[in-house]
């Protein structure tokens, strides 16, 4: 219900960010739009010591076109990302799965940076830049670094990123108009998908047909056995029956492993159908 | 920490511990208790508020991070429709509070606030949705009295978009 | 008396939709809910709960917290035992040998589920409050705990030592049992379904909360509560913290929602109270929401066998049912009774010749059931239904002709049902007929037959269930006989003060019924005056000394004819008044224009303010009668009231998810006269959707240690908006011959029906894959694993 108390220390750049996280080591946590984190403080099932709020760094939220690729600054709150024309012409598989995160609340605090940095698997934003090939942007001490998506997610809620980086910017390919389907699979509209997976097809993202999971592990997957099914020119249902490959889903309240696998076929299969596969 | 809010049109200025969650900030040193706390996992929607125009649920903001921020609650709510005066209670009301009255969308009325400033929110960004569109709109507020019947007829009927036979019955 | 006598003369004003007089404050954040109220010096309590199902408590360090900024005490039960004057009420000992442990505001030795409060912190503030509870340190010993009720109800592990047995009564109502064996003996067809109820959590939006503020010199207390029974905490305060009742003033301020769970009185209550005479200074406390799905009660909780027997044609001649209902850790106020509530009606809507119903209760280390929404009447009404559907798949007849095969005929009533009820009025064929039409269901048949041709994977299912709920609970008398403690009246006072304006005071307490407008309707349509001049006031025991509050859809049923019947003595008074003034007969004078006149002399008339003043000036009143203008009355019922309907929703199941999606809804209902038909909508809205929520999407899971797994609004899936369907509502209209108004109630209708409606659908939609049932909630993942089996098991067959 209430938090345990912490410091507050509000970074007025990213380098200052940067410095805080490297004074504080492990004690501190980044705070964008709280909605990954202030929830799991007020549960006190996180205490950290020191908070850096970068909320109010107005330069890390962006959305620009170039050179082929759309960079979208890290503190876009999802609302903005479902919202920008820019995204929906350039990337609209982008702007659909924004649109579906959590509740118009949710969005408009929420960040697409906040989201990739907390690693959940049951976000919906990584599973599409997974599908999408796209690169993120992180700086630390010792100044910027790019990973790629397929990098980033390194365990549950583990990311690439160190203790002393700031995810600032993400880079997506402009697939514009390339075929894509999105199928998200809840009790509620609100809820965190029980499985979902993002699906970008045709010549305009690089590497080929990209298939993003969520909720398929213990982080965000690319469904790697659909992907190559698909460049050898399976159909969408045969392509599909490979979703759960080299998947560990888990067993919890809201479904079973079992049956998670075979979410991700009918969805993936969904998906790629809504494509026009 | 101090911190300096604009709360339904006035700058409000306190002294804050950094963990104080804007709802209690709101509620326990501002006194504008119109604004429920119905969860504690930002699932209920009844602590809604507007930050600069949008909805937030006010349970999942620091008030640190709301400094410098213009917040509407619901006390303030009436007022930005220009409804004031001494006529009746219920003409003195925001055009969406006045339809949730007339089309009975609150009985125990713990949720309503949040349920409003919800609505407000979505009929800014929305002026006429469809009632899919209000459904989906409303998501992220839950009520357990009205089976979201006649909120989702309140919301309709504040857009012009309930047909007219339907206003009255 | 018939219909017709009884609706002759419809009064004006009742069965207006008139909008609430309740709403501005509500709508504009003026109300004020317990936590809303500023109590300066108050104190924050917190809850230490335990985090095991079944331990044993040893030491508890509790210098940590007491070293926590702003924590002024820590509190033990060991430390509170010798101020209790008694252990927490349970007014419902449903038998005389009913075996209970004695329960205890603060667990002292031993903590039986996870939530029971082991310590209290107090503070200066909510969020220091919160620091101590998680710094006080307890040495718990981890019993085995017990959360199946079959396994419990074998006395493997006792919880209760001092009671040996986890059973804590079998309560029996057979009053023919040869009968009964001769019918199933003799039956043509013979069904038997084990149906389980899920435990689920209330969620009434608003938190419990409670603050106690004492007069430290003046000896009095005045307590604030969420709660929906002001004046039974009142004399329960009385009882357990050992005040003098006549010191303690209760207030239910607004109060959000309380769906049963706030007909209680509560650990926290008792220890608010009990440490602020302690402390002498206020005290207070807002529960969490996860906090919630521990501390205040569940509802439901329920093992069901029932048989039915029937002879060639469907029609019925026996019903014989056989419960394990789950108690939980403890009794709580009326916790062993709710299976009661449901026991006389598991023939339902159908003319049952034999009846049989047998209950036994048993404990489990999980959170106290109790009371929620339709409390016992969801269970019998969910459990007949889906049998009468098996019936009708064992006969070979459609669901909606197994049923008027079997209701009670309308020329029947008063109808005296094999199970000691009289059901005063009903005609249950028009609301299936007007129900089907609503969904058009030959259309919504064919189009399921057309898509299970083609072979479509969204399937089509239609549910119907109709339901008769006994309600306005009253009369005392018959609550005597099932060992209730209280009686079932109900007070209501109206005055007409020297300035004219109407003054209501109800023992109802109402928390989103809308009762001040209703009643203020009522008056209103009698007296001839305008309901905004009709004041009512409630919920606070300075001001409304006597009551029996607000459950059991019994508010308009016993309070709302209390209203009615206390208007009629004011307009008895008045009468008097006015023929004196104006020197004529009582009899010359009648009811007109918010006043009285002789009749054909409208010249010669009183207005109802003159007559008041007259009345409180009491210059020129006639001979001994008092100078007041005050009608006062208990109403006691003779009967309940059997309200009734027919309910039917389509859904489209999605095969390869097992997702499935209410698409259509609607609900043909009789409540008798309604009073302001919207608030009965509104009533019936919220009950459906919180019905269809035990079928879909509810369910308070416990894992084998006895571990809520889903205690926040994250994981227990209440639904909103975006889940469900707009519902299409109408009603017919029979009459209550049993009390003047011809009402009856319609708060938990809704949820009483609505529950097996959605499950016959589904499992309608399910019948070319075989399926006969499904779990509760139907969770996609069911209904796909169902369909699943259902094929392993027909391929394994062929």
């Amino acid at each position: 219900m209430i938090p345990a108390a912490f410091d507050y220390q509000r970074a007025a750049s990213v380098d200052e960010a940067v410095g805080l996280l490297g004074e504080h080591g492990d004690d501190a946590k980044l705070l964008a739009g709280g909605h990954s984190l202030l929830p799991l403080m007020r549960l006190r099932l996180a205490a950290p010591a020191v908070l850096v709020d970068i909320g109010r760094l107005e330069d890390l939220s962006y959305v620009r076109s170039a050179d082929g690729q759309v960079r979208i600054g890290a503190l876009c709150r999802h609302h903005d990302l479902a919202t920008s024309d820019e995204v929906r012409e350039q990337v609209p598989l982008l702007a659909h799965v924004a649109g579906q995160i959590g509740d118009p609340q949710v969005r408009h605090r929420g960040t697409i940076g906040g989201s990739i940095a907390h690693g959940d698997p049951a976000s919906d934003l990584p599973a599409a830049l997974l599908a999408l090939r796209s690169t993120l942007v992180a700086r630390g001490p010792g100044g910027e670094r790019e990973i790629p998506a397929d990098e980033m997610f390194t365990g549950f809620l583990e990311t690439a990123l160190g203790p002393d980086e700031v995810l600032t910017e993400i880079r997506v390919p402009a697939v514009g108009s390339a075929p894509w389907g999105f199928q998200k699979f809840v009790r509620r509209a609100q809820d965190w998908a029980i499985v979902g997976a993002a699906a970008v097809l045709g010549n305009g993202n690089s590497g080929g047909p990209g298939v993003g999971l969520v909720n398929m592990g213990a982080t965000p997957l690319r469904a790697a056995g659909v992907e190559e099914a698909l460049r050898g020119g399976a159909s969408p249902g045969d392509a599909a029956a490979r979703a759960d490959e080299g998947t560990e889903p888990t067993d919890d309240l809201n479904a079973s492993a079992e049956y998670r696998r075979h979410l991700a076929r009918v969805l993936v299969r969904r998906a790629l159908e809504s494509a026009g596969a | 920490m101090n911190i300096s809010l604009s709360v339904n049109g006035q700058e409000r200025s306190a002294d804050v511990e950094p963990r104080t969650l804007l709802v209690h900030h709101l509620r326990d040193d501002l006194g504008l208790t119109g604004t429920n706390i119905g969860c504690d996992t930002s699932s209920c929607g009844a602590c809604t508020v507007l930050m600069d125009g949008e909805s937030v649920k006010s349970c999942t903001v620091l008030a640190v991070q709301a400094d410098g921020h213009d917040i509407l609650t619901i006390e303030g709510l009436a007022a930005t429709a220009g409804a004031t005066g001494d006529g009746a209670a219920e003409d003195r009301l925001h055009p969406v509070q006045r339809a949730f009255h007339e089309q009975h969308g609150l009985q125990c009325g713990y949720c309503t606030p949040g349920m409003v400033m919800a609505a407000v929110s979505l009929l800014a960004e929305n002026p006429h949705p469809t009632e899919t569109e209000v459904r989906l709109g409303l998501e992220g507020n839950l009520c357990r009295c009205t089976g979201y019947h006649n909120i989702v007829r309140a919301v309709l009927a504040a857009a012009g978009e309930l047909p007219a036979e339907e206003v009255s019955a | 008396m018939t219909a017709a006598e009884v609706t002759e003369a419809p009064a004006a004003g009742l069965g207006t939709r008139l909008p609430r007089k309740e709403d501005a404050p509500l709508l504009t954040g003026e109300s004020r809910f317990v936590d809303d109220l500023a109590i300066p010096g108050a104190l924050w309590l917190g809850m230490v709960r335990s985090p095991f199902a079944h331990a044993r408590i040893g030491g508890i360090d509790t210098s940590a917290a007491l070293a926590v900024p702003g924590v002024r005490h820590v509190f033990t039960g060991a430390d509170l035992r010798d101020g209790w004057a008694a252990a927490m009420p349970c007014a419902w000992p449903v038998t005389e040998d009913m075996k209970a442990a004695d329960h205890w505001p603060v667990a002292d030795g031993k903590a039986c589920y996870v939530g029971d409060i082991v310590a209290v912190v107090v503070a200066d503030s909510r969020y220091a409050a919160a620091d101590g509870v998680d710094a006080v340190v307890v040495d718990y010993d981890p019993l085995e705990a017990v959360v199946d009720l079959e396994d419990a109800a074998g006395d493997r592990v006792v919880i209760h030592d001092a009671l040996g047995t986890n059973q804590s009564y079998t309560w029996t109502l057979a009053p023919d049992p040869d009968a009964v064996e001769r019918a199933f003996e003799e039956a043509a067809h013979v069904v038997g379904e084990r149906y389980v109820q899920q435990r689920l959590i209330p969620v009434a939006m608003e938190p419990r909360g409670v603050a106690a503020v004492p007069s430290v010199y003046g000896g009095d207390l005045t307590v604030y509560s969420a709660t929906q029974i002001p004046h039974i905490l009142k004399v329960m305060i009385a009882a357990t913290c050992g005040v003098p009742e006549s010191k303690v003033r209760v207030i239910a301020p607004s109060v959000g929602g309380g769906f049963g769970s706030k007909l209680n009185v509560y650990a926290e209550e008792f220890i608010a109270v009990a440490l602020a005479r302690r402390l002498g200074v206020p005290t207070r406390w807002t529960e969490g929401r996860s906090e919630n799905a521990v501390a205040t009660i569940q509802g439901r909780g329920q093992i069901q066998d029932i048989e039915l027997a029937a002879d060639a044609d469907g029609k019925l001649t026996a019903v014989r049912v056989r419960l394990l209902a789950d108690m939980g850790a403890y009794m709580q106020l009326v916790t062993p009774g709710i299976p009661l509530l449901g026991a006389f009606l598991y023939g339902g809507v159908y003319d049952v010749p034999a009846y049989s119903f047998e209950c036994t209760g048993v404990f489990t280390t999980k959170t106290p059931t109790d009371a929620y929404r339709g409390a016992g009447r969801p269970e019998a009404t969910y459990a007949i239904e889906r049998a009468m559907e098996s019936l009708a798949r064992e006969v070979g007849v459609d669901a909606a002709e197994i049923r008027r095969r079997n209701y009670i005929p309308a020329d029947r009533f008063p109808y005296d049902s094999a199970s000691g009820l009289t059901y005063d009025s009903g005609n249950y064929g028009p609301t299936l007929d007007r129900a089907l039409e609503l969904v058009g269901y030959d259309d919504r048949r064919a189009e399921q037959q057309r898509r299970r041709d083609a072979g479509d994977t969204k399937h089509l299912g239609i549910g119907i269930a109709t339901y008769v709920e006994m309600c306005g609970l009253a009369p005392s008398r018959v609550l005597a006989s099932l060992n209730y403690a209280a009686g079932g009246w109900e007070a209501a006072t109206v005055r007409v003060l020297p300035t004219g304006t109407v003054q209501v005071v109800s023992g109802t307490t109402p928390h989103g019924q809308g009762h001040e407008t209703s009643w203020s309707q009522i008056v209103a349509d009698k007296l001839g005056v305008d309901p905004a001049s009709v004041e009512v006031l409630h919920s606070d025991t300075a001001v409304s000394a006597i009551g029996m509050d607000t459950y059991g859809s019994r508010s308009l049923a016993v309070g709302g004819v209390a209203v009615d019947m206390a208007t009629d003595q004011v307009i008895e008074r008045a009468r008097r008044i006015a023929a004196h003034q104006l020197e004529c007969a009582e009899d010359d004078l009648e009811l007109a224009d918010g006043g009285l006149r002789v009749k054909g002399t409208p010249t010669k008339a009183m207005t109802l303010q003159e007559v008041a003043f007259e009345a409180f000036s009491a210059h020129n009143l006639p001979d001994g009668l008092e100078p007041n203008l005050v009608g006062q009355v208990t109403y006691d019922p003779p009967n309940f009231v059997f309200p009734f309907g027919t309910h039917v929703a389509v859904v489209e199941i999605d095969e390869e998810t097992g997702m499935v999606e209410l698409v259509d809804y609607a609900a043909v209902d009789d409540c008798g006269v309604q009073v302001n038909p919207m608030i009965v909508e509104g009533q019936l809205h919220g009950g459906i959707v919180q019905g269809a929520a035990q079928a879909l999407w509810e369910e308070a899971v416990y894992d084998d240690d006895g571990q809520l797994r889903n205690p926040s609004l994250t994981d227990y899936c209440v639904p909103s908006a975006a889940e469900v369907p707009s519902i299409k509502l109408d009603h017919t209209e029979t009459p209550s011959p049993t009390n003047p108004l011809g009402v009856k109630g319609i708060g938990e209708a809704g949820t009483i029906v609505s529950t097996p409606t959605v499950v016959n659908a589904i499992v309608d939609a399910l019948a070319p894959f075989g399926v006969t049932d499904i779990t509760m909630p139907a969770t996609p993942e069911r209904v796909w694993s169902a369909i699943g089996e259902a094929r392993s098991a027909q391929e394994g067959a062929s």
